[in-house]
C-alpha cells in the first residue's frame, strides 16, 4: 500500500504519424496529495491524462497506478482499473444528457462492483449526500435536467460522481476554466475537502498558475515534458 | 448489460422527437408487410373453406378456374349451360353417389340467385365438412319460395314471409328487366357460414324455369306478363338446362376415372374439376402478384429498418461527448458498442411491436367492412405465430443493422481516448 498513486518513468507518446508530444522522464504523485499540474493548451496534458487513465497506451517507458504497470495489462483490465480507481472530472460538458443529476453521480458504479461495494447499499443517497457536501442541496434542482443547471453546478455534479465510491485517484482536466473566480475557487476548495476525506490522490490540471497556491505541489508539464519544450 | 438496456432506454428517451418518428417509419412497414400477409392468407383460408366434400365439379367446358370461380365463388359467368339431359345421365352413373344441380343468372339487388335442389341443403358442405344449416324457417317446398343467405337477410331486412323480386341478369337495379309479377317469399334463412352462400338468394330449379316463361329468347316478351301465375304452375317446370352441377361419389378412389369419363363425354362436351386441385390451380395464377407484394412489403420493411440506421448515426456525432464521459468513467468499448446496438435493437422491437398492434387493430375495425364487400374473410388471423416471427426478424435485423453505427462509435471511442472533442 506504500506504492506511489501514478508514477511514470521515461514515458514516451506520439499520435500516430506524428512528432512526439509525451517525452516525460519522470513524474509522481502520492498517495492522498494535491497536485496541481500546471500546462498551457496543446502542451499535451489531456493526452497524459489519456495515458494515466489507460485509454492511450504508451510507446515506451513505465505508467503505474497504485503500483500496477498499465503496460502488463489488456486494454480491458485498464479499463476496469480505470472504473475502480480513478474519477475524472473534464472541463465542461461533462454530463450525461438522458441522465438525473443522481443517475449521473451514479453512473460510475454501474461499470465498478469495487465502487459500488465501497458506496454499500444505498447508491442514490450517497450521491445526495456527496451532492450535499459539494453544496447542492436543493431537491427541485437536482430533479432538473442536467443540460438546464449552471456550468458551476454541472462541475460539482461532475466533482461528485468523480468521488463517488471513494477511488484512489481523482483527475480534473481544466474543471474551472468556465467558472467566474469566486466559483472556482469554492470548486476547488469543496473538492479537496471531499478528496482529502475520501482520502484521494488529486491530479488537477490548469494552464492558470495562479490557482497552485490552492495545492500541496505544483509543476509545471513544460518542465517534466521534454517533447513539450518544442512547441 | 441490464445497466447497459437501462442506459440506451434513457439515451433514446432523451431524443423521444427523432425516435417516434423512426418508430413510425418501422411501425408502418411492419403493419404493411403483416396486413399484405394477413390479407393473403384470410384470402387463401376464406376460398379454401368455401367447398368440402364435394368430389368434383362439373360444367360446360370452360377454364379450370373459370369453373370453379362462377360455381363456388359467384364470380364471373357461365359462358355455356349444360342440358338436362346430360346432367340426367352424369347423375345416374354408378359411381356417383349425389349431384347437386346449381342454375345461375339472376340476382336479387346486387345478390346472386342460385336456383338448385333440396340435395343442395343435403349435400354442399363448407369449412371442415359443417353442413349448412338454417337459423330460421324452412327449406324451399313452393314454387315461389326462397331460402336467403345470412348476409341477405341482415343487409336487406328481410325476415321470414318477406316478399322479394328477382331481376334478370346480374345488375342492381335492372327495373323493367325484372321479373316483377313473379314475387318470391322468403321462407328460410340460412345461418351465417363466411362464404358466398352468405350473400346468396336460394330458390328451386323450377322457380328458374318458371320466372323465365316468356323469356326463351333472351329477353323479356311482351306477353309474358299475361301469363299469370296459375297457367305457370300447370307448365312442365323441368329445367332445360343447369349451369353446373356439385358431384359426390360413391368411392373417393374413382375420382379421376370418373373425372376422364366426364370429360370424354359422347354427345355434349362437358369438364368436371376437383375443387381442390382447382383451387390450387387459382393459387397459382394469384402467386406471382402475392409475391410481388410480397417482396415489396419485405422492401418496405427494409426502409424502415435503414431509417433506424439513418437515425442512429446522424446522431453519432453530437454523442461523441456522451461516449468520452462514459468511457471516462469506466465504460469499456464494448459498453459503447452494445449501448448503441441496443438501442438500435429496441427501437426496431418496439416499432415491430407497435405495428402489429396497429395492423390488428385495423384488422378489427376495417375486418368486417372488407369480408361484406369482398368475401374475404380476415377473422381467425388474430396474433399467431407469423406476428412473433416478424416481431423477432425486425428486433435481429435492428440488432444486426446497429452494429454499424456502434463498430463506427468503438472506433472512435478508441480513438478519441478521454479528451473531449466537439
Amino acid at each position: 500500500m506504500t506504492d506511489p498513486a501514478i508514477l511514470i518513468e521515461g514515458l514516451r507518446f506520439a499520435w500516430k504519424g506524428h512528432a512526439p508530444v509525451l517525452d516525460v522522464p519522470s513524474f509522481r504523485l502520492a498517495r492522498g496529495e494535491r497536485l496541481f499540474l500546471r500546462g498551457p493548451s496543446g502542451s499535451g496534458k489531456s493526452t497524459l491524462l489519456g495515458v494515466i487513465a489507460g485509454v492511450l497506451e504508451a510507446d515506451a517507458g513505465k505508467v503505474s497506478v497504485l503500483g500496477q504497470d498499465l503496460a502488463a495489462l489488456s486494454s480491458s483490465a485498464r479499463d476496469r482499473m480505470r472504473a475502480d480507481h480513478l474519477g475524472v472530472i473534464f472541463q465542461m460538458f461533462n454530463l450525461v444528457p438522458y441522465l438525473s443529476v443522481v443517475g449521473n453521480v451514479t453512473l460510475p458504479l454501474k461499470f465498478s462492483a469495487a465502487r459500488r461495494k465501497a458506496v454499500g447499499g444505498n447508491a442514490d443517497a450517497e450521491a445526495r449526500r456527496l451532492l450535499g457536501r459539494l453544496g447542492l442541496t436543493d431537491d427541485a434542482m437536482l430533479d432538473r435536467r442536467v443540460s438546464d443547471l449552471s456550468v458551476g453546478q454541472q462541475q460539482r455534479v461532475a466533482a461528485a460522481r468523480a468521488l463517488i465510491g471513494a477511488p484512489e485517484i481523482v483527475i480534473a482536466d481544466e474543471p474551472t476554466s468556465a467558472l467566474d473566480t469566486d466559483a472556482r475557487d469554492r470548486f476547488i476548495a469543496l473538492l479537496s475537502e471531499e478528496a482529502a476525506r475520501t482520502g484521494a490522490a488529486l491530479l488537477f490540471v490548469s494552464h492558470d498558475a495562479s490557482l497552485a497556491r490552492l495545492f500541496d505541489r505544483a509543476v509545471d508539464l513544460a518542465e517534466i515534458n521534454r517533447a513539450g519544450a518544442i512547441t | 448489460m441490464s445497466a447497459i438496456l437501462s442506459l440506451a432506454w434513457k439515451s433514446l428517451l432523451n431524443r423521444k422527437g427523432s425516435v417516434i418518428l423512426t418508430l413510425v417509419a418501422v411501425a408502418l412497414s411492419v403493419a404493411l408487410f403483416l396486413g399484405v400477409d394477413k390479407a393473403r392468407t384470410g384470402a387463401r383460408e376464406g376460398f379454401g373453406n368455401t367447398i368440402s366434400g364435394t368430389d368434383l365439379i362439373v360444367g360446360a367446358p370452360t377454364g379450370t378456374v373459370n369453373l370453379l370461380l362462377y360455381s363456388v365463388f359467384r364470380m364471373g359467368n357461365a359462358t355455356a349451360e349444360v342440358s338436362w339431359p346430360t346432367y340426367e345421365k352424369i347423375a345416374s352413373r354408378p359411381d356417383v353417389a349425389w349431384t347437386v344441380p346449381i342454375s345461375l343468372g339472376d340476382s336479387h339487388r346486387g345478390f346472386r340467385v342460385l336456383g338448385t335442389t333440396d340435395a343442395y341443403f343435403e349435400h354442399y358442405k363448407y369449412g371442415r365438412g359443417q353442413p349448412l344449416a338454417l337459423a330460421e324457417g324452412e327449406r324451399f317446398s313452393d314454387l315461389f319460395d326462397a331460402v336467403i343467405g345470412a348476409d341477405v337477410a341482415r343487409e336487406l331486412g328481410y325476415e321470414i314471409a318477406s316478399p322479394l323480386v328477382l331481376s334478370h341478369g346480374l345488375g342492381t337495379a335492372s327495373l323493367g328487366a325484372g321479373h316483377e309479377n313473379r314475387p318470391f317469399r322468403v321462407v328460410g334463412i340460412l345461418a351465417p357460414t363466411g362464404t358466398p352462400v352468405d350473400r346468396t338468394v336460394h330458390v328451386s330449379l323450377e322457380a328458374i324455369t318458371a320466372i323465365h316463361v316468356g323469356w326463351e329468347t333472351g329477353a323479356k316478351n311482351p306477353l309474358a306478363d299475361t301469363i299469370d301465375e296459375k297457367m305457370i304452375r300447370g307448365f312442365d317446370l323441368t329445367p332445360k338446362s343447369v349451369t353446373a352441377f356439385f358431384v359426390g361419389l360413391e368411392r373417393k378412389g374413382t375420382i379421376l376415372t370418373t373425372r376422364r369419363a366426364i370429360n370424354t363425354n359422347k354427345g355434349e362436351p362437358l369438364m368436371a374439376i376437383i375443387p381442390g386441385e382447382a383451387l390450387a390451380e387459382l393459387w397459382s395464377v394469384t402467386a406471382f402478384a402475392e409475391r410481388a407484394l410480397m417482396a415489396v412489403s419485405v422492401f418496405v420493411i427494409a426502409v424502415g429498418l435503414v431509417s433506424i440506421l439513418t437515425s442512429i448515426l446522424t446522431s453519432l456525432n453530437e454523442r461523441r461527448r456522451e461516449m468520452s464521459i462514459l468511457r471516462a468513467v469506466g465504460a469499456r468499448p464494448g459498453h459503447i458498442f452494445s449501448l448503441l446496438v441496443l438501442e438500435a435493437g429496441l427501437v426496431g422491437f418496439l416499432g415491430a411491436l407497435i405495428g402489429i398492434v396497429l395492423i390488428h387493430a385495423i384488422l378489427l375495425v376495417a375486418g368486417p367492412m372488407v369480408e361484406a364487400r369482398y368475401g374475404v374473410s380476415l377473422a381467425g388471423t388474430g396474433p399467431g405465430l407469423t406476428d412473433l416471427y416478424t416481431l423477432l426478424a425486425v428486433t435481429l435485423a435492428s440488432l444486426f443493422i446497429g452494429m454499424v453505427p456502434a463498430w463506427a462509435a468503438f472506433r472512435r471511442s478508441l480513438a478519441d481516448g478521454l479528451s473531449v472533442k466537439v
